[in-house]
Parts: C-alpha cells; structure tokens; sequence
C-alpha cells in the first residue's frame, strides 16, 4: 500500500451538490419573452421586466411552476403548500434588478431523495423555483451584456451531503439528467449550461460526525469529467493539508483544466450578504393537493421504471439500464420489440443488435431484417459482422490480450466464437478479416 | 371661456360633450395656463403640447412611453422608457392627453417636496411654503387649475398629505387595487397609484378608469371600481363614522385640530352616527414603516447600479442615499428578525386593528397631517421631524385599505384636508362620505390667488 493511501484512509469526504438546470418553457419566469435565448442576436428576446427596467414587474410562468414540482416529484420530495419567492440581494452586471427572484425559506420542494447505483441514498434537501442571470462576455477590456438569459427559469436542487466519492457524484449528476430529459423540462446540456453543478466538499477524520467548517464549494464546472477531476485533487489537497498541520478555509475554488487543479475565487470574507426578503411585488404560491396529485399523475415513465420493465423481459439489468439511457432509446426499442413478435425476433436478439449501436434514429423495420439475416443465413454485411466481432471481444478478453502479446493464431479461436454465437451463419473469413482490423487497431 | 380651465373632469367631459368649447380650446387653455404658472410653481419636469383629449399630469415616477421619466432623480434624468404603465394605458384609452410629468421628491421619498432633484415645487396658497409630497406638482397642477386632473402615487401618505396642504382631493386606493405596472417602486408593498382632482367624483370617475385587474401585475388581481354617481350621492345617513382617539393626541397642531372636528360636527349634521374607536397599535406604526420602507427601497434601488442608465450612484440625493443604508442594515444577516420580521408582524397587528375597528364602523375619520403647509427649508435638515408628518397617514398603507383627503377648511389661509379610511376594497364608502362632506360645504370652490 502506497503511503499516499494509508492517509487517505484516515479520512472521509463529505459531499454536498447543488445543481442548477434551466428549463425548456416557451417563456421566461417573468414574463413573456421567448426562452429559447442559446444562439440567438444578443438583447433580442428582452422587455422591461427582464431587463430590469424602473416600473416593471415579474408576473409568473405556471408552467415553469408545474415543471419545478414535476422535478420534486420525481425525486421524492414533499410538495410546500405554501411557498414564496424572496429577493436575494447583491451586485452585478449580469443581474438588471440587482436582486434574483429566488426561493430562500419557503422552497417549493422540500425533502427528498435519489438512490445511487451503489446504494448510497442521497438526501434532497430541497428543489426551489429562480431566475437565470444575463450573460457577460469580456472582449479585450470591453465586458458586453447579453440579457437574453436573463428571467429563464432555472430550478436549483441541493443535496445533503452525504455524498462520499466523486463517482457517487458523477452517478447522481448524470441521474439528474436523465431525469430531466424524461420527464421533459429541460435539455439538461452540460456544454450550452442547461445544467450546471456545484459541490461543496470538505474532509473529516474518519468516525467525526459533525462538518468541517472549512467547505470548499466548487464552481463554475461545466462537464461531469471536470467535476470528478476537480473533486479529486480537493480531496487529495485537503487531506495533505490536514495532514501538514495546515489550515483550511471556507473559500469557492474553480477548475483549472489546464494545470489540471483547483484555484481560489473568493475566499469567506468576500461572501455575500444576499439581504433576502419576501419578494413583494409576487403573491404567497399555494399548491392544493388536487393540482399536485394531478401532476403526478401526468409523470412520464421514469428511467428505473423503464428498466425494471426491460428486465422483466429478460434483459440483464446492464443492458435494460443501456437500453433505457435515453426515453427515445428505450421506446425505439419497445417499439422493435411489438415488429419483431411478428417475425419471431425475440427482444433479446433486439435488445442485442440496439446495446451496439446505441442511437434510436434507425429504421425499424431495417433492424428487424438485419436480425432476421443473421438468425437465417450467412452473413457477410461488414457492419453487422463488426457488432458481433466486437461482442466477441468484449467476451473474450484474455484470447485479446494473448493475441496482442503478439501469439496471433488466437485468431481461430476468436473465428470460432463468432461462429458458435452466430449458429454458424457468419462468413468466416470476412469475420477473420474484421477481427483482425479490429484487434490490430483497438 | 377664461374659466374653462377651474371646471372639474366631470364638468369638463359635459361642457365638451355639449360642445361647449373644442379639445383643441381646453388643451390650450391649459397649456397657456402652465406656460405662465410654472416658472413660478415649478409643477413640471417634461410638457407635452397636444391638440386633443383631456389633459391630465401626470407624477413623473409613472412610466410614459417615449416621454422622459426620472422619478425626481438625477439617475434617471435621461430615461426615456420605451413603454407606458398601465394606467397611463387606461387613461388613453379614455382620450386623455397627457399635459406633462410632475415633479415630486426623489423615487417617491419625502413629505415635502424638497427632495427632488430638480428643485422643490411651490405651495400655490403661499409660494414660500411646501406643497407636500411625495406627489407634490400633481398635486400643485390640481390646486391651481393647471390640469383637470392628476395621478399621483401613495407609499406612506404621498397623495393624500400634498393633496391636503393645497386643498385638492388625493385618494390612495386600496393596495392592489390599480395596477402598479409601469410604476417605479419606492417600496412594493406599500405604492399604490391614484388621483388627485378638483372634486370627489372626479376621484371616483378616475378611479373607475384606472383601476381592474392586469395581467402585468401579479398583486393586481381584483375587480375594478365602477363609477355610479347616484349610488355615491346616497348621503351619508345612518353611516357608522370612526374617529380613533390615537389621531387627535401630542403633535397634532390645535388649530388644524379645531378644523377636523368642525369637519366631523358636519358629517353628525349630515346624520352620520359618530363612534369612538381605538387604533392601539398606532403608536408602532411609523417605527414599524420606517424599517419596512427603507428595506424594500434599499433593495428597489439596487438596480440603478451605474450600468445602465448612464447616471452613477453619487447622483442619488441624501434622503434616498438614508434609506439605502437603512434599509441594507435592517435586511443584513443577524439583524433580519430584530428588524424587519419583527416590523412586519407589527404590520399584521395595525392591520388587525383596522379590521377590528371596522366591525363597528363603516368609515374611519381624522386629520391627514398633524399641520399645514411649512415654510421651505423648514424642516429638510431634520429627517425625524418629517417622517412623523406622516404619522396618520402610513397607517393605511400598511394595513392597505383605501384613504381619501378631502379639503375641509383652512387655518391662517392654508388649506387642511380631512382624512376619510375605509374597508379594503370599500373605495365606494369613504367616496360617498367625500361627496356628502364636498356637497354640504363650499370648500372646493376656493381657489388659490395666483
């Protein structure tokens, strides 16, 4: 055991996310410019109350509204009643009002939680309806305002922390999204920032129960890679600092990708004094049991309820969760599933043929008969042969490795498995010539 | 027709539906008028010439598409909004013309007048007095004829307190019930938009125009008024006036004290029943406003940042600067509950007073402010004594019911007015006790010498 990982053992992280993701709503929050602003002419889709003009007012987006308790919903969260928009107070360019109409006290969804792959629970502590922010854009010494974001509608979910590596956070962030984009409140695209992350993320000696007061909240992280790599090296910063004897602040740091580390971007006394309050100018939301027992009612599908309906069809859990990545995915698939009982093509030869080529823009019908060819005759199609040469490797690691080591004739036995998975229906040669493109260049 | 210009809106809309003089007469009437008056009233921050509809002025914190709007501040003093407010909306779809935008303190802050940064408008009974304020050249055009009516706006008493000093009618509506879209917040949950006019039905014909539900305004979700002159004209008898013993104590001058209960003695006349209430939390009520107040402004004010409007934040005058820095301390953390959770719940408790009093009352009768009209410059350097001119009149703002200042005498040539409060949304009552007091009195009939 290397000695970097004995102190690693002395201490646990304790991981806390906050994810902003902005929804799909025709309108803004506010009022009714387009919300459609990714790409378009800067300061194109603004009025008075987006821009923050004297005199005017915010005015509700109920659809936004239903979409934020869809998002509760989904993550098991307790519907407020009663719930309010508060101001938070503080300055900056990208911010007309020079406050955001936010949720503070009063959140919409409150009390929650998603379980992880590995078992981990993690609590929701809230998810609650704000406002985007305009965009700034420096050029040389000019800093430009695009106001076409601002007054989107943008819901904010925060965990507990009870995250405690940075693949637990990678799975819940990529759960999210995957929530998001069934139940079709937002695109949820890491890269045009539908969906931003930020953790907060300390290290206690193992078997300390309360926090640490040196929270580091990570920002400004636009890619789930990112994210884990940034979250690494603060673990690994934190702990070699505590093990120095050294003292560790409550600052935001950003990700430097270049110098792959983490950076201060403001310490604990900069920290804002956001002056929250009631926001006057919008009325107390009520939620009555009705209107929330209707919206969850009308709730897609969610992806581990596609899953367990794949799994119920005999498909290994691995392939059913492949298979249910994606709402069109899964439906192209099902859709599959009801042509092929016509022509005998079960849905695991289904489910096989789609786990390879991943992308639901296929024809179904020309699935169905590319499985038909391969169950009746032989195959010579390239690309056909190709997915099941890969199937083979990927089944057969050590006759890869041997074969990369350089004892070649292993060939014949790769050629064979083909053959035995395929009932003989393959061309062995094209299948021979197509391993060994695929071996040599792997 | 030389007095075309002291006829009132209702006359106004009559004398040219007989067609007894054009538009085009009756807006150079006005504008003649304006052009000599103004220099020494100083009423007007942007005059518009037209040739068409009723003229009315309008508070120059209400946006007007296309016509400058600063709000009585520096920091706008370039601002052309690029859209109206929805009372200005309403109003032309009425075919008024808008004469021009009045002068008024700072982002609606002060009861004087003397807060504005393009210098104070004059008391039109005595020129070196105040005119009150906030909405004090709404107030100034009405008193002397130099528009048929007016908008002025009401956060802590800024129409009915102007409109009392220079002897015009000032209703602040009930909160909510007009829509404060196009309004430039001073403290949101306290502005209310209203008129000011030559007469009580005026205020009751405006009031109708103005006020319904707007889709731009998400506290604005109520019926509007509807004008019905011969149920206003009811009279009064049998009506259930209030006079709450806490508005005639320390502070309220002797001789504007005499004027108010001569007032009431005629309402008796009139056969209104007079009742003694109680409005216990009163006494909290100005502490209470003046940490809400300054909190929502400091927040309100936040977006004159220096970013947009070409005016830095140095160009804020010394009373709007106070409030900033008193609000932003009663907002920061650790000082939220002791201040403004606390202010807020002495809000509710003022609240409930009213709706107590109101179960045995129909109206609630007073003073508007504890004096008339004071000399220029008397009182700026004393921020406390100001705020406590507006002692009886915050209440309503807080508790959000409607307040009409009716005129009802004068004490050394200097006009007071009578505060009538009612019911929430009972606009209809407190204009009903207005026109009996307005029809029984000749009040209304004297006019400035100017």
């Amino acid at each position: 055991m290397e000695k970097g990982e004995t102190k690693a053992l002395k201490y646990e992280p304790v991981i806390g996310l906050e994810v902003h993701v902005e929804l799909n709503t025709k309108s803004k929050m506010f009022c009714r410019c387009s919300a459609d602003y990714f790409g378009k002419q800067p300061n194109t889709h603004t009025c008075p109350v987006c821009l923050g003009l004297p005199g005017a007012l915010p005015y509700i987006n109920e659809q936004a509204i239903d979409d934020c308790i869809k998002i509760g919903l989904a993550l098991n969260c307790q519907i407020s009643e009663k719930s309010l928009f508060e101001r938070k107070n503080y300055f900056y360019p990208d911010l007309p009002k020079g406050y955001q109409i936010s949720q503070y006290r009063w959140p919409l969804c409150v009390i929650g939680h998603l379980t992880l792959e590995d078992g981990q629970v993690i609590r929701i502590n809230r998810a609650h309806m704000e406002e985007d922010t305009g965009k700034l854009t420096h050029q040389g010494s000019e800093t430009l305002i695009d106001f076409n974001r601002s007054g989107v509608p943008l819901v904010e979910i925060v965990t507990e922390p009870d995250f405690t590596n940075s693949s637990q956070v990678k799975d819940y962030a990529k759960k999210l999204q995957q929530i998001f984009r069934y139940l079709g409140v937002s695109n949820a695209d890491m890269e045009r920032g539908d969906m931003r992350l930020e953790a907060n993320i300390s290290v206690r000696p193992k078997g300390q129960v309360e926090l640490p007061n040196h929270r580091v909240e990570l920002k400004n992280i636009n890619s789930f890679r990112f994210m884990v790599a940034a979250i690494e090296y603060e673990i690994k910063r934190q702990i070699e600092a505590l093990e120095k004897g050294e003292k560790l602040f409550q600052e935001t740091r950003g990700w430097n990708e270049d110098k792959k580390c983490t950076y201060v971007q403001r310490s604990k006394e900069d920290a804002h004094d956001y002056r929250y309050f009631p926001e006057p100018d919008l009325p107390e939301l009520f939620q009555g049991t009705k209107k929330v027992q209707q919206l969850k009612d009308s709730l897609p599908e969610l992806p581990w309820d596609m899953v367990e309906r794949f799994e119920k069809l005999g498909l290994k859990k691995s392939d059913a969760q492949i298979l249910a990545e994606s709402k069109e995915l899964g439906q192209f698939f099902e859709a599959a599933v009801e042509y092929g009982k016509e022509y005998d093509v079960t849905s695991l030869q289904i489910a096989n043929y789609l786990i390879n080529r991943r992308e639901s823009s296929m024809d179904i019908a020309e699935v169905i008969n590319n499985i038909m060819s391969r169950i009746k005759g032989v195959v010579t199609d390239a690309d056909v042969l190709e997915i099941w040469a890969k199937e083979v490797l990927t089944e057969n690691p050590k006759f890869v490795e041997t074969y990369k080591k350089g004892k070649t004739t292993v060939i014949m036995a790769l050629i064979g498995a083909v053959m035995k998975k395929t009932a003989g229906k393959a061309d062995a040669q094209k299948a021979k010539e197509i391993l060994e493109k695929l071996l040599n260049y792997a | 027709m030389s007095d075309l210009t002291s006829l009132t809106l209702v006359q106004t809309i009559k004398a040219l539906q007989d067609k007894q003089f054009s538009e085009e007469e009756l807006n150079k009437a006005y504008l003649d008028r304006i052009n000599s008056l103004d220099p020494k009233l100083n009423i007007f921050l942007e005059k518009k010439k037209n040739t068409r509809g009723i003229p009315a002025a309008i508070k120059d914190v209400i946006v007007t598409k296309n016509i400058k709007t600063t709000a009585g501040s520096k920091i706008l003093s370039n601002f052309i909004p690029p859209y109206n407010a929805t009372v200005v909306e309403k109003l032309l779809e009425q075919d008024i013309s808008i004469l021009g935008k009045t002068n008024c303190d700072e982002f609606a802050m002060g009861s004087s007048g003397e807060n504005s940064a393009f210098g104070p408008t004059k008391n039109p009974w005595d020129l070196t007095k105040v005119p009150g304020g906030t909405s004090s050249g709404s107030a100034v055009a009405v008193a002397s004829d130099s528009c048929v009516f007016a908008l002025g706006s009401d956060t802590g008493g800024s129409i009915r307190q102007p409109a009392s000093l220079c002897g015009v009618v000032g209703l602040k509506p009930s909160y909510s019930r007009v829509s404060r879209y196009g309004l430039i917040a001073a403290v949101s949950s306290f502005d209310t938009i209203g008129p000011i006019t030559k007469s009580v039905d005026d205020a009751a014909l405006v009031l109708d125009w103005i006020s319904g539900s707007d889709n731009f305004d998400s506290n604005c979700k109520n019926e509007k008024f509807t004008f019905r002159p011969r149920g206003l004209e009811a009279g009064i008898k049998g009506l259930k006036v209030g006079i709450p013993k806490e508005y005639f104590g320390e502070g309220l001058e002797a001789s504007v004290k005499k004027v108010i209960e001569d007032a009431i003695k005629k309402l008796e006349q009139l056969g209104a029943e007079i009742v003694e209430v109680s409005l216990p939390h009163s006494q909290y009520a100005l502490a209470a406003y003046y940490i809400l107040n300054p909190s929502e402004i400091s927040s309100n004010m936040g977006r004159y940042d220096g970013i947009r409007f070409g005016s830095d934040r140095q160009d804020f005058g010394e009373e709007v600067k106070r409030r900033i820095m008193l609000g932003t301390f009663a907002l920061s953390s650790g000082y939220y509950d002791d201040y403004f959770a606390k202010a807020a719940k002495v809000r509710t408790l003022v609240k409930q007073d009213f709706e107590k009093a109101f179960t045995s009352v129909d109206v609630i009768v007073g003073p508007v402010s504890p004096t008339t009209a004071w000399n220029l410059g008397e009182k700026i350097d004393d921020p406390l004594t100001m705020y406590l001119q507006d002692i009886y009149t915050i209440s309503a703002n807080l508790a959000g019911i409607p307040g009409l200042s009716v005129p009802c005498g004068f004490v050394d040539s200097l006009p007071v007015g009578l505060q009538i409060l009612g019911k929430q949304f009972d606009e209809e009552t407190i204009l009903k006790v207005g026109i009996a007091f307005e029809q029984a009195t000749d009040w209304k009939k004297e006019k400035p010498k100017l």
